[in-house]
């Protein structure tokens, strides 16, 4: 009778709220608290009104929110050469094609590294599990040398090719499939299905967390990226939001260097780029905690066995 | 032989084919893999073999490179003070705190959720996930305000106000505090993909496993942990691992967007990847910095050989 009550307390996953969980949300919630601190920050900033953001003594909140810095990001960037929306407009378009190319490559070489037989599978995958160490900062020289003998200097492509090995995704998604039963594969096999019509009739259709877990991934690669519109590409035309965002940081941002010095337009600055923080990090926000259960399901697989 | 009939015989799905499509069939391994295969050789591997190549001259991106043997290497440790004095200690502090501190608060953090419901659960590791996305410039941005070294800076107001200091500290351009700030910003960004890998372990292991033991006498939740949580989720502990030797060197830059210099003031937030982008960047000498990057692949690959070891020999 002891023992069972014991057992009842320690339990991983509980259904319902107990008071020996107490003590875990006792620190939970303040660690939760902040780290997400920054999170919010980065809300009330946008939405901070000039004067208060640098008021002192700082606040944290504002009571009197404020479309200003969206509109002067908007005005601003209305009197230079190429307005915000084209910056906005090359990450959209080339972020969507990387996620879209991302998971056709992906799941195709998964697949077959799952569930066909040939001779270099195992030494590919080892290969890839090796790669997902891989640290790109540390290789790019090499990778500018090969980029430039391709041609992809100054052209949209290089926002998008670059970025579409992506090593973890390979690998999640080759876990995911490793536990599907053979049987319904071998079935279809059997009524004459090639391996193409599997893939897309009965393995995508089954493996849809894992997709949602890579499309995240490939999402957050592509749209937080700055490494082409930094090293590869010249034409101001074709660089991306992200990179929009980092000029207005240096022009205004890195606060020691206006100590003293804060001209009007300085603080416009501030107030743009946290209005810009904002438009960068919202979509991802809002498609993890879409496809949060997804992302947990495909976790569950994820294991290096 | 009745499979191989069956096939001949043809089945509705094989009918209505295009020549195309009935050649991409005949040949699915090839097809299926080579656009994977090709961008992973041309953007991964073949870099790296280039690297190791480049590191062998003395190439200024100018020139044609020279072969010069094992040169930069010996400069490296022989002649390169920033190396020796700081890029190497300052890699080692902060490769081992966020790595190894970001690596243990991930599992403590993810197994104390693991003990309560599903609603706050799921609120509280979306938050611990969130900051592992504000990746380069949102990083900078929001910390750089933060941290700003004027009495707007909210660190400095906040200290101002309780009188423990009496004037504002230019906390990013400071080397005293740079790296301890990389760490406190490196570790709150931690909780990433590996952390969500083995929160999802740690809620999966058989809850017979846990009844089991405590009648074969665990008495305790570290031993809990120790016998049954870790190694029933070894793989997941293992892919966290990588993660997060990959998240320790992969954000070598995290000192030159805090600090918005490289090098970084008085060198105090210089790590191997910023080392090496100096060398590249600044001084346009891609041979040596090759070789540093190499030296840098070659410990990242040694630290997860490590630790694949720990996990084996654990089961």
């Amino acid at each position: 009778m002891r023992r069972s009550k014991r057992l009842q307390i320690i339990g991983i996953n509980p259904k319902h709220f107990d008071r020996s969980q107490i003590k875990f949300f006792l620190y939970l919630i303040p660690v939760t608290i902040l780290m997400g601190l920054p999170i919010v920050f980065i809300f009330f900033n946008a939405f901070k009104p000039l004067d208060e953001l640098l008021n002192y003594p700082p606040k944290f909140y504002t009571l009197r929110p404020t479309l200003q810095n969206f509109q002067n990001l908007m005005a601003t960037s209305a009197n230079k050469a190429i307005p915000m929306s084209r910056y906005l407009f090359n990450s959209i378009l080339t972020t969507l094609a990387v996620v879209f190319f991302t998971l056709i490559i992906t799941t195709m070489a998964a697949y077959c590294m799952s569930k066909k037989n040939y001779r270099l599978k195992n030494f590919l995958f080892g290969i890839n599990e090796a790669a997902l160490m891989f640290v790109s900062a540390a290789v790019a020289i090499p990778r500018y040398i090969i980029i430039n003998r391709l041609g992809l200097v100054d052209s949209i492509w290089v926002h998008i090719i670059p970025l579409l090995a992506m090593p973890v995704g390979l690998y999640l998604v080759k876990q995911f499939i490793d536990d599907l039963p053979d049987e319904m594969i071998e079935a279809a096999r059997l009524d004459g299905a090639g391996d193409f019509y599997i893939l897309r009739k009965i393995v995508l259709p089954n493996i849809k967390p894992t997709l949602a877990t890579v499309a995240i991934l490939a999402f957050q690669a592509s749209w937080n990226s700055m490494e082409a519109s930094n090293y590869y590409i010249n034409n101001e035309a074709l660089k991306s939001f992200s990179f929009y965002m980092s000029t207005l940081t240096q022009s205004s941002g890195n606060a020691n260097a206006m100590v003293g010095q804060l001209a009007g337009n300085a603080v416009a600055g501030l107030g743009m780029q946290a209005a810009a923080t904002l438009i960068m990090f919202l979509p991802n926000l809002i498609l993890f905690i879409i496809l949060q259960s997804r992302v947990m399901n495909t976790m569950s697989h994820s294991g290096m066995k | 032989m009745k499979l191989k009939e069956k096939k001949k015989a043809g089945h509705p799905l094989r009918r209505a084919v295009s020549p195309l499509v009935k050649h991409f069939n005949r040949h699915p391994v090839f097809y299926m893999q080579a656009p994977f295969v090709i961008l992973f050789l041309l953007f991964i591997v073949i870099p790296v073999i280039l690297a190791i190549a480049l590191s062998f001259t003395d190439f200024n991106s100018i020139e044609k490179p020279n072969f010069i043997g094992l040169e930069n290497y010996i400069n490296i440790l022989t002649n390169d003070n920033t190396f020796t004095e700081y890029a190497i200690p300052n890699t080692i502090v902060y490769s081992v705190i966020v790595g190894v501190g970001g690596y243990v608060l991930s599992f403590f953090l993810a197994w104390s959720l693991a003990q309560i419901p599903k609603g706050p659960r799921t609120v509280m590791a979306i938050v611990l996930y969130l900051p592992s996305m504000t990746a380069g410039v949102m990083l900078s941005t929001v910390w750089q305000v933060f941290f700003a070294g004027d009495k707007v800076g909210y660190l400095n107001a906040l200290l101002l106000n309780l009188d423990i200091i009496q004037s504002p500290i230019t906390w990013l351009s400071d080397s005293r505090y740079l790296m301890v700030i990389m760490i406190i910003v490196s570790l709150w960004s931690s909780m990433g993909i590996g952390f969500l890998s083995m929160l999802a372990g740690i809620l999966n292991v058989n809850r017979e496993l846990y009844e089991a033991a405590h009648i074969d006498g665990v008495k305790n939740r570290i031993q809990e942990i120790i016998y049954i949580t870790i190694p029933a989720i070894k793989p997941h502990m293992m892919f966290g691992a990588i993660m997060a030797i990959v998240n320790a060197f992969q954000n070598g830059s995290i000192g030159v967007q805090l600090s918005g210099a490289n090098p970084t003031p008085g060198y105090a937030g210089q790590l191997l990847v910023t080392h090496a982008d100096e060398y590249a960047f600044v001084r346009y000498e891609m041979g040596y910095s090759a070789a540093l990057s190499v030296i840098l692949l070659i410990i990242v690959w040694g630290v997860s050989q490590i630790s694949k070891k720990l996990f084996a020999e654990k089961g």
